[in-house]
């Protein structure tokens, strides 16, 4: 069951192997294996504390590895400040509580990136970043600041802030967690197009919906490991461990 | 369960209530004082104090300001008026001293045929400013650098410039002013370019020598631009090339090319300089300075190099440790010893590196808050987003740490420009001290005590409250979040 990760097109967009991490002396990550194809979609579920953001967050270095070795799109995550930077700008990342730039505008956010670490001319970014507005609905805020939106809202432009970027790559670090219920709604729909562009998505989430509807495979960790990963179906009707079965008995208990 | 039970549940609301304007309420200034100033006894009798104290210090003070004379040529004048006037025991103020010596509190001893040099240079002060500092209100900005520059042209028109020199500064008045509204992206070259203007305007000489300063500055750049690829390499390369050109050829290059077109001003020494002029050009270059050099320090203190972090960590608190005037002392009279024999290290320029260095400990304390104050997120995704940290510091970073500690920023520059008084100990002639002092020395001066002081505590205030006042602008302008 386990072995399916293996079993993946031979393509590979992110290598994980032994990957080890310390917080001082709390033994945050335990050797993790893990192989992401292109174009592969993974929702990573678990407990609180089981180190799946960390997990996510090693992805593009916001946090540093102690052991093991992670390779992203061909370029390994080492001290080597260019590569970090390289792997960064590959890939895209949604946070929990969106963090859009709040003394700059909408289209300011998206254009900032492209403009000074692609060097791609103002006017282009610009048209670039409009495009994305309205992939994700909200061109109309354009001019407006972060704090006049709503969180939904906030969060599509985190989306099409990454997007901007051209990643190959997008890790989503519990991107509905902190919304409204209303807005998870509008927040999911945009992920789902998103993966129906055929994007190589890791997301981090609660949302056991969306993993049905979109994910290749779920993993679920806990304790900082991977305890189990399967296929959405397999996984949410026929769990393995035990620890799985309480997770999905507490989540989808009522 | 029963049906009207049932009914006092279920509610639908089928019309949506349109928003109301809020009460108005009862307002006035009865109401307003029935409930600030005589809510009850307490308060009542408070109030009352407070008034019976404005009284007391009201009727001491008015008849010795009401008496105040503004024209008289001695302190003896001043009082035989008085006492004509209002009696023999009448007391009142003789701010005839100010009218009279104004000139002095105002420029030292400066060469009285030059005044239009400082007059000028404190009026390019604004239009150099305008543009950073208006950046988003053409308004306020044209009338800013309008007023600036006809007051620059009429003060030194009423200080006796002569024909030329008044050509002279219409012209650059004029050019400046087109710059900015022409092209505003020239002008803020010209804003860096303005200390060099100042320097030669101030003290004179030849206007080759601050060019080759700048010169100095435009080497390391191009060095630094050019070797770029190798990093730290090509700072600490383009840092040497500065300092090497500086110390060994600017002077001789200024000497050969103003032997052949001099560009030359009557030179002033420092120790001409005096009062507010003294002053402003001592704030105005510690404000300059010290705001760079605290942002780098602060970003210093926080950065993951150990050798960094504790380099700006010792400087920092050696420098707030000490007294200013310490400082003060180390560079009118150590710093000499250091240097080679016969240098000739100017004061006020070794007086401009301790202020700033003083000023820029406490900017990067107040600056360091406001880098603290940025949640995490910000630097993530700053770094998510692929920005290396000198993008990620100039373009995400600082420009919210910056404006969380405008507060904190001003009210150094208020301290510091107030503290530029303490230069009297090291023998600069300050306004409040060393030119009180002076003029007082004077035999018809004797005894003009409270006058001086109240001209110079008011003058310090309004510049002072004028930066505290553009500081809640910023502050007001730079408001983003709808929260």
């Amino acid at each position: 069951m386990a072995m399916q990760a293996q079993t993946q097109p031979a393509e590979a967009a992110i290598e994980i192997s032994r990957l080890n991490k310390w917080y001082g002396t709390f033994h945050v990550l335990r050797d993790i294996d893990l192989n992401v194809a292109k174009g592969e979609r993974i929702v990573i579920a678990g407990p609180s504390g089981s180190g799946k953001s960390t997990l996510i967050r090693c992805i593009n270095r916001l946090e540093e590895h102690q052991a093991g070795r992670i390779v992203v799109d061909g370029t390994e995550l080492t001290n080597d400040l260019k590569n970090i930077d390289k792997v960064r700008s590959e890939v895209g990342m949604v946070f929990q509580h969106f963090n859009l730039f709040p003394h700059l505008t909408i289209l300011e956010n998206c254009t900032l990136a492209p403009i000074w670490v692609r060097k791609i001319p103002k006017r282009e970014a610009e048209e670039t970043a409009m495009q994305f507005l309205e992939k994700v609905k909200i061109p109309e805020q354009a001019n407006k600041y972060p704090g006049q939106l709503s969180g939904g809202q906030q969060q599509r432009v985190a989306i099409a802030r990454s997007l901007c970027m051209r990643p190959r790559i997008m890790l989503f670090d519990e991107p509905t967690s902190a919304l409204d219920p209303e807005m998870i709604k509008e927040v999911l729909d945009t992920m789902i197009e998103l993966a129906e562009d055929g994007m190589t998505m890791l997301c981090v989430t609660h949302e056991m919906g969306f993993a049905q509807a979109v994910a290749h495979r779920v993993i679920f960790m806990d304790q900082g490991q991977i305890v189990e990963q399967n296929t959405p179906t397999e996984f949410f009707n026929n769990p393995q461990s035990d620890r799985t079965k309480l997770f999905l008995s507490q989540i989808l208990g009522h | 369960m029963s049906d009207t039970h049932a009914q006092t549940v279920a509610f639908v609301r089928d019309t949506m209530l349109p928003p109301e304007p809020p009460p108005v309420s009862e307002s006035g200034a009865v109401k307003w004082l029935r409930e600030n100033l005589f809510s009850g006894p307490l308060n009542i009798a408070l109030t009352l104090l407070g008034l019976f104290i404005l009284w007391l210090l009201f009727s001491t003070l008015w008849p010795w300001l009401s008496h105040s004379v503004w024209n008289a040529n001695s302190m003896a004048e001043c009082r035989e008026i008085i006492a004509a006037a209002h009696g023999p025991d009448a007391s009142g103020g003789c701010f005839a001293v100010i009218k009279h010596r104004w000139n002095q509190f105002v420029f030292g001893f400066y060469p009285v045929d030059l005044y239009w040099r400082p007059v000028l240079a404190f009026g390019a002060l604004f239009l150099a400013l305008a543009p950073v500092l208006f950046a988003d209100s053409p308004l306020a900005r044209r009338i800013v650098t309008g007023t600036a520059a006809v007051l620059t042209f009429a003060i030194a028109a009423v200080l006796g410039a002569g024909g030329l020199e008044l050509a002279a500064i219409a012209v650059l008045l004029l050019a400046w002013i087109l710059l900015i509204e022409m092209r505003g992206d020239l002008a803020l070259v010209a804003t860096l370019l303005y200390p060099f203007l100042a320097v030669w305007l101030l003290w004179g000489g030849t206007l080759w020598e601050p060019l080759m300063a700048l010169a100095g500055f435009v080497i390391g750049f191009v060095i630094w631009r050019a070797l770029s690829a190798y990093g730290m390499f090509a700072f600490a390369a383009a840092v040497l090339a500065a300092v090497l050109w500086w110390l060994l050829l600017s002077d001789l290059v200024a000497r050969g090319i103003a032997a052949i077109l001099p560009m030359r001003l009557v030179p002033v020494s420092s120790d001409q300089f005096g009062g507010f002029v003294l002053s402003i050009t001592i704030g105005v270059a510690g404000i300059a300075l010290s705001l760079p050099l605290g942002i780098v320090l602060a970003l210093a203190r926080r950065s993951d190099l150990p050798i960094i972090k504790t380099m700006a960590v010792l400087f920092i608190e050696f420098i707030r440790g000490v007294p200013l005037i310490t400082l003060l002392f180390v560079a009118s009279l150590l710093l000499n010893y250091f240097m080679p024999p016969g240098t000739n290290f100017d004061i006020i320029l070794r007086v401009i590196i301790m202020v700033t260095l003083f000023a820029s400990a406490y900017m990067a304390e107040v600056i360091r808050g406001g880098l603290a104050a940025l949640p995490k997120g910000q630097y993530e995704a700053a770094d998510a987003l692929g920005l290396d940290y000198w993008k990620a510091q100039r373009l995400v970073i600082l420009p919210q740490a910056l404006k969380i500690s405008i507060p904190g920023i001003v009210s150094t520059f208020i301290g510091m420009f107030k503290d530029t008084t303490l230069v009297v100990f090291v023998g600069l002639f300050d306004p409040l001290k060393a030119m009180s002092d002076t003029i007082r020395a004077s035999f018809e001066w004797k005894g003009a005590y409270w006058e001086p002081y109240i001209f110079v505590g008011a003058i310090f205030f309004i510049l002072c409250f004028g930066m505290s006042r553009y500081s809640m602008y910023l502050e007001r302008r730079l408001k983003r979040d709808h929260r």
